[in-house]
């Protein structure tokens, strides 16, 4: 596969534009867009969270929601460094194309990069492999471990409402216990933009920024920013395989059982996460702009399309948030 | 329609919260809104679909599109504040979908905290209940500036005109009373669950001339932020790079609470009461001419002043007076009641302060619009105008002029939930000091505007 990035939009790498002019917002009549509302929003919810907490971290999983998160933090203390980590919980099941991303990411920016992978705890047997290979639900453990091991009080999640329904009810502070436990009914009232970050020691608070924006909103500001993203977001060929109504790839996660019959496909990504259960779906759209008339018109959500570990049940969502999944 | 979010025909975006009793059909209302503009996807339909017939239904039921908890849908009832985005040609909306049940009240503060405009639902059959009362005191109490009352389920009243503008009447004399003008305050007959008046008009309703509930929701004007007000600015994080490259920057990051900052103008930073001059407004894509509400910057300012977290960077002109005693109304949020002399904590602005409740002025009756002087405690739900004294002096507003400056939270220190919503001053012309039924000259809200 290609390793580069196929659109071109204006490249402002390696840290966000400094440009003479101010982008057109805050006119005297004008409210602020919705983009430069939601950009605004989700930096005052980074820099309330830095100043809140001792220990934040940004989860980064290579996705495009979490490098948006990445990228507004590093505009959020703009000219200085991001003042806290990224914690990548890497599965063993991660495309090529997004370790070299999240690599070069980390580099270009001067980012920290705690790495957890869920083979050590394959290995000393603190987890074992599932049935059925795949190792999403594996994510867990090894993460709950590395917030206590590094001692993270903060953590950034990309999550945002407009993903599910379980997502939908949840704060942008969210608090959870020492098992990192989310208990929907216990959720603190959260008031104007007064976030309440108190927490006991050992527990953590998640916090995501990007609570109120859409799949479309990520999109069309990747766009007009420029933000570089793994090239499995856009259109390329790729052998593939159909199961449960998705198109899989071969990788170390495995490959296609008896009858399932492999063909060469021009796919995208519309979710990056592990190669055993991440589909892929048809498409030509080759550039962000492509990418963006694409979901507009699609008539199936992002995780509906390409996600088999929200097809489990009708409560899938809910069940692994209640457990500290992200 | 969905792309219809960043076309040019965005008016900027619109937050609303729906409130209502339950069984009222609220999830089913904002079902069919979400369903009548386009904004459920095929898979998200399928799954609806297949889940009614499961529980036997024939049609699907719209309400699971946003009932997303287990026990929700168990219950078949909402438990939790739910965040649903939809757009149409002429707006982008954000809706928190609140539930009804009056052990969930506090979520309805939440969702209302930071609407434009509150949709409340009343079932035809039973009219105004003490849920909708209630709702609309607490849409009052917050500021939200437009009320929108949808008569549901008109089709099981035969589609009766009389029984519709009777509840529009109690509803409009309710809503006066707690001060919303009368051109702030509409009503709508609907069906959510056939549709009538939601997005289509209604052929069932011919006496009713009035625009459809989401034409209301696109064409209610929404009043601009407070850019005109004096200038507020909580900072947040104080940015200093120490590199190479910036090795002296200094910059106060935070975002416009209130009023409009330009370079050059005076400020004056609270609580320490010192003053200087914006020298630039940063952001990470350069140098912004002005600041206004809602934008996250990042000041530079021409003095070498101590600024850190919590302070108050304000209009010099126009800096408020930092006070230790707070007189305050409060939206009691905790199980466990607030008695004279808890220790708490303010969250106010950037800042938390420890405090103590001093005194319980008067609990407010929602349902008559009196109050009972020095009530002994307030329980879960209750609203209250109390006393409190600050460890340190806070620079606050009244939550009239300036929402963001005006508004505080109470934690409990011990297990840091969120105890309350406070908000400074009297922001109900209706709450008195606790002398008997008020209502002699309900004046206008005045913090809408």
């Amino acid at each position: 596969m290609g390793n580069v990035t196929p659109h071109t939009p204006p490249q402002h790498s390696p840290s966000p534009p400094m440009v003479a002019v101010a982008p057109p917002v805050g006119s005297e009549a004008d409210p602020l867009s919705t983009l430069d509302a939601l950009e605004s929003e989700s930096i005052h919810v980074l820099r309330e969270a830095a100043g809140e907490f001792d220990r934040p971290v940004i989860l980064f999983s290579g996705g495009k929601d979490s490098t948006l998160l990445v990228w507004l933090a590093i505009k959020a203390f703009w000219p200085a460094p991001v003042p806290f980590p990224l914690l990548h919980v890497d599965t063993g099941h991660n495309f090529p194309e997004v370790l070299e991303f999240r690599d070069r990411l980390v580099a270009e920016h001067g980012l920290r990069l705690v790495v957890a992978e869920v083979e050590h705890w394959l290995a000393d047997g603190r987890l074992v492999e599932r049935p059925d290979g795949t190792r999403n639900p594996l994510q867990t453990v090894p993460l709950l471990d590395s917030i206590a091991e590094h001692r993270f009080d903060a953590v950034f999640g990309g999550g945002r409402r407009d993903e599910e329904r379980a997502r939908a009810k949840e704060r942008v502070f969210s608090p959870r216990d020492s098992f990192g436990q989310w208990e929907p009914r216990r959720q603190r009232p959260e008031l104007w933009n007064l976030y309440n970050g108190r927490h006991q020691p050992g527990e953590h608070v998640r916090v995501f920024p990007l609570s109120n924006w859409t799949e479309l909103d990520v999109w069309a500001y990747i766009a007009r920013e420029g933000v570089p993203l793994p090239s499995l977001y856009f259109a390329h060929e790729r052998e593939v395989f159909a199961r449960d109504g998705m198109l899989l790839t071969s990788g170390p996660w495995g490959g296609p059982r008896d009858g399932e019959a492999v063909r060469r496909a021009t796919v995208r990504y519309r979710t990056v996460g592990d190669g055993s259960c991440t589909g892929a779906v048809e498409s030509t759209a080759s550039t962000v702009d492509e990418v963006i008339d694409e979901v507009a018109a699609s008539r199936l959500t992002e995780r509906g399309a390409t996600r088999a570990d929200d097809r489990l049940s009708e409560a899938a969502m809910e069940d692994r948030k209640r457990e500290g999944y992200f | 329609m969905v792309g219809a979010r960043h076309g040019e025909n965005t008016r900027g975006l619109l937050r609303l919260a729906t409130a209502g009793s339950v069984d009222d059909g609220k999830s089913t209302l904002v079902g069919r809104l979400l369903h009548d503009t386009k904004s459920v996807l095929a898979d998200q339909l399928d799954a609806v679909t297949r889940a009614s017939a499961d529980r036997g239904l024939a049609t699907p039921d719209l309400s699971l599109l946003v009932d997303g908890l287990r026990a929700e849908r168990e219950q078949g009832i909402t438990i939790d504040v739910a965040y649903r985005y939809f757009a149409t040609p002429r707006r982008t909306f954000v809706l928190a979908d609140t539930p009804g049940h009056v052990q969930y009240t506090r979520n309805t503060v939440t969702g209302m905290s930071t609407a434009q405009l509150a949709v409340l639902l009343v079932d035809a059959r039973r009219g105004l209940l003490e849920q909708t009362r209630r709702h609309a005191a607490v849409a009052a109490l917050l500021g939200v500036p437009h009320l929108v009352l949808a008569v549901n389920k008109i089709d099981l009243v035969g589609y009766d005109q009389g029984t519709y503008e009777s509840i529009a009447k109690d509803f409009a004399t309710h809503a006066s009373a707690l001060g919303y003008p009368a051109g702030r305050v509409r009503s709508v007959p609907v069906s959510a669950l056939v549709g009538d008046n939601v997005a289509r008009p209604s052929t069932a309703t011919p006496w009713y001339a009035g625009p459809t509930l989401l034409e209301l929701l696109e064409t209610t004007p929404v009043a601009t932020d407070h850019r005109d007000a004096p200038f507020r600015f909580p900072v947040q994080y104080v940015i200093r790079p120490r590199t190479p490259e910036h090795p002296d920057y200094r910059g106060y990051a935070g975002q416009v609470a209130a009023g409009t900052v330009r370079p050059g103008d005076r400020v004056t930073v609270s609580p320490a009461g010192l003053t200087s001059t914006v020298a630039r407004i940063d952001t990470a894509d350069g140098p912004l001419p002005h600041a206004v509400p809602g934008q996250s910057v990042t000041l530079v300012l021409g003095d070498d002043l101590d600024i850190g977290r919590g302070d108050l960077i304000a209009g010099a002109t126009s800096a408020p007076t930092p006070r230790e005693e707070l007189d305050a109304v409060l939206c009691w949020l905790a199980d466990r009641p607030l008695r004279p002399g808890t220790r708490l904590l303010v969250k106010h602005g950037t800042r938390t302060v420890p405090a103590i409740v001093t005194e319980l002025a008067a609990r407010f009756d929602e349902q008559r619009l009196g109050s009972s002087p020095a009530p002994d405690l307030l329980e879960l739900n209750d609203i209250g105008r109390v006393r409190i004294r600050c460890a340190q002096a806070l620079p606050v507003d009244d939550y009239a002029d300036s929402h963001r400056t005006g508004a505080f939270l109470l934690i409990d220190p011990a297990d840091g939930t969120t105890a309350a919503a406070g908000l400074v001053g009297r922001p109900l012309p209706v709450i008195p000091d606790g002398d008997g039924p008020a209502g002699s000259s309900p004046g206008p809200l005045g913090h809408d505007a």
